[in-house]
């Protein structure tokens, strides 16, 4: 059973799927996007790009590095370039590339992590980033996207080719459930509620967002409520809705397709022990790595599961004060 | 852009030299023995007429782009764009010091006139390699100037952006490496020996000279060829002393790598004075 599939949601496309086709419409609006990609542009699906607008797409080669750096160097003489590599590959290989040649100097760089986190099943632990949203919090200057399906992937990809600065989004390999069904009112910085409850909150991006669902419904046949929020920016943080949710439902779950350090559940963790600390609780791949194996059966194995989300809040709500 | 002849050059990279003694002890702290190998390259670069710019238009996008991928020795370059009007040379005596915006390694975000925040090193070609890219697009013609360490060679990067550069055959590309032979602990021959550069960069693809880069007349021809090639990136092996201009007193002191280290206010006052 896929995420999102106990509530109803039916199965959608890929994020990086969504992410290539509207880098494409973005890209015949605004002649100063281009493409540096380390040959894989058509996994990240650059390539879509690639093709309608060959001469503003330049491939480095297998070069992390330097196509960091490249990006950077265009970006100083004004344009857009999109950087996209797995997320490991991109995040972890060009850490430094990305500190100086883009976050320091603060350039126009959008950086794309495709194949993030442990449901890209087969190809197991060295192609799966599990720590770049940790890596690109770490950056002043930064602002960081994970969005949950294709139409939240398509208004992020949006947003950020259209603000000025460095960004970096977060996509996937396999299909998701699509949670917008109904089309989407996308901000950066700002978290989106999908139900409201009231025993508990569960903070939730990526994969996990129909997770949540999921578990919300779970809690709810189990006599409890649930608030869902979708919290696809990372940075900057929505401070305010972490906050109102603390003091609403004084108790929290984050859910995240992400190692335990500093993901999601670090950037809550930090927002609620200084404005209304209340228990929360982690559901997320913990401090390892995982293996290699089928995308669900994965997802089960390590715990990125509804009931895992609906049984972390039941913890939560349990270690609420009296 | 002034053009300078020979000789001025020679007295341009004389006060150059000066400046980078200057503000190094002033500060008390950076790299001025790697300012001073380059000065001759940067000095030639400014003022002899190869690189386009205007210090009231430094964003101007059809401008020549000069970038310092060896970012320690920047004093050299702020001694260099003062002297071309871009501020006055009496601030850089706030080198490295709280609130100056000229820090210790470039900052593109304190300075104008800066293409690059370099520091890390390896960084640089491939950054202006992206410049070249842009000119490109813009479907305009200006170049890119990248100096590069001898020591920093041994950074991956800078073969990815040698590769890189060759496939798109930027011919507004030009690399030059201030092979002056040392690097922090020591002679790069002994730490990382990455042997003769002419054939390693030609079997890249590009165009490649090997030069005296303290000789002024060998750094313009250079240069001037350089300008001409028109189907690849060019490169310039610039073989220099760490520290030209100072070298006796560097060896009496008993160090003629004299790595990060400025110059006591003594051993500049004699430095100022060998210079003239």
């Amino acid at each position: 059973m896929y995420l999102g599939e106990y509530s109803g949601l039916k199965l959608g496309p890929a994020t990086r799927d969504a992410f290539g086709e509207a880098l494409k419409e973005f890209g015949a609006k605004n002649p100063k996007v281009v493409t540096v990609d380390g040959d894989v542009g058509n996994s990240t699906r650059t390539e879509v790009f690639a093709l309608a607008y060959p001469e503003r797409a330049f491939n480095v080669g297998i070069a992390e590095a330097n196509m960091v750096s490249v990006a950077g160097g265009l970006a100083t003489s004004g344009k857009i370039p999109v950087v996209a590599s797995f997320a490991c590959f991109l995040m972890d290989n060009a850490f430094d590339q990305i500190r100086m040649s883009v976050a320091f100097p603060n350039q126009n760089v959008k950086l794309v992590g495709t194949h993030a986190g442990i449901s890209i099943g087969e190809d197991g632990p060295s192609q799966m980033g599990i720590e770049d949203v940790g890596l690109a919090c770490s950056l002043p200057n930064l602002i960081v996207v994970v969005p949950s399906d294709a139409v939240c992937t398509t208004a992020a990809t949006n947003a950020i080719l259209a603000h000025n600065g460095p960004a970096y989004l977060r996509v996937g390999r396999g299909k998701v459930a699509t949670v917008y069904t109904d089309g989407i009112d996308f901000q950066i910085g700002k978290a989106i509620q999908l139900r409201d409850g009231k025993d508990v909150t569960i903070i939730a991006n990526g994969l996990m967002v129909p997770g949540a669902l999921d578990a919300a419904k779970k809690l709810e046949e189990a006599g409890l409520t649930a608030r869902v929020l979708d919290l696809h920016t990372i940075k900057p943080l929505d401070v305010e809705a972490i906050a109102k949710a603390a003091r609403e439902t004084g108790a929290i779950v984050v859910a995240e397709e992400h190692l335990h350090h500093g993901g999601l559940g670090s950037a809550v963790a930090q927002a609620v022990s200084q404005t209304t600390p209340v228990p929360v609780e982690y559901i997320n791949v913990g401090d390892q790595y995982a293996e290699s194996g089928d995308p669900q059966g994965l997802l089960d194995k390590y715990g990125l599961t509804a009931d895992a989300v609906a049984g972390a809040a039941k913890k939560a709500i349990g270690r609420k004060v009296k | 852009m002034p053009e300078l002849s020979i000789d001025q050059l020679k007295a341009k990279a004389h006060e150059i030299r000066k400046d980078i003694i200057r503000m190094t002890t002033a500060a008390a702290s950076g790299h001025p023995s790697s300012s001073l190998s380059a000065t001759e390259v940067v000095t030639a670069l400014y003022f002899g007429g190869f690189m386009k710019y205007d210090p009231q238009n430094p964003t101007d996008p059809t401008r020549d782009r000069f970038i310092l991928s060896k970012g320690h020795a920047c004093p050299v370059m702020y001694a260099a764009m003062a002297h071309a009007g871009y501020f006055p040379i009496e601030e850089t005596l706030t080198l490295r010091k709280l609130g100056s915006p000229y820090e210790g390694h470039p900052n593109v975000r304190r300075l104008k006139g800066i293409e690059a925040s370099t520091g890390s090193l390896g960084q640089g070609l491939s950054i202006g390699l992206g410049h070249a890219l842009n000119a490109r697009l813009d479907k305009t013609d200006y170049n890119v100037y990248v100096v590069i360490g001898d020591g920093e060679m041994g950074e991956g990067q800078v073969w990815e952006a040698l590769a890189a550069a060759e496939k798109y055959k930027v011919s507004n590309l030009t690399a030059i490496i201030d092979q002056n032979g040392y690097q922090q602990t020591g002679a790069t021959k002994d730490v990382l020996d990455l042997r003769e550069f002419q054939p390693k960069l030609e079997a890249f693809g590009w165009h490649v000279q090997t030069i005296n880069g303290n000789d002024m007349g060998e750094v313009v021809a250079a240069l001037k060829v350089a300008a001409s090639v028109k189907d690849r990136p060019t490169a310039i092996v610039s073989r220099t002393q760490k520290g030209f201009g100072i070298l006796p007193l560097l060896e009496q002191e008993g160090d003629l790598n004299y790595h990060g280290k400025p110059l006591s206010k003594e051993l500049a006052e004699k430095a100022l004075a060998l210079l003239g």
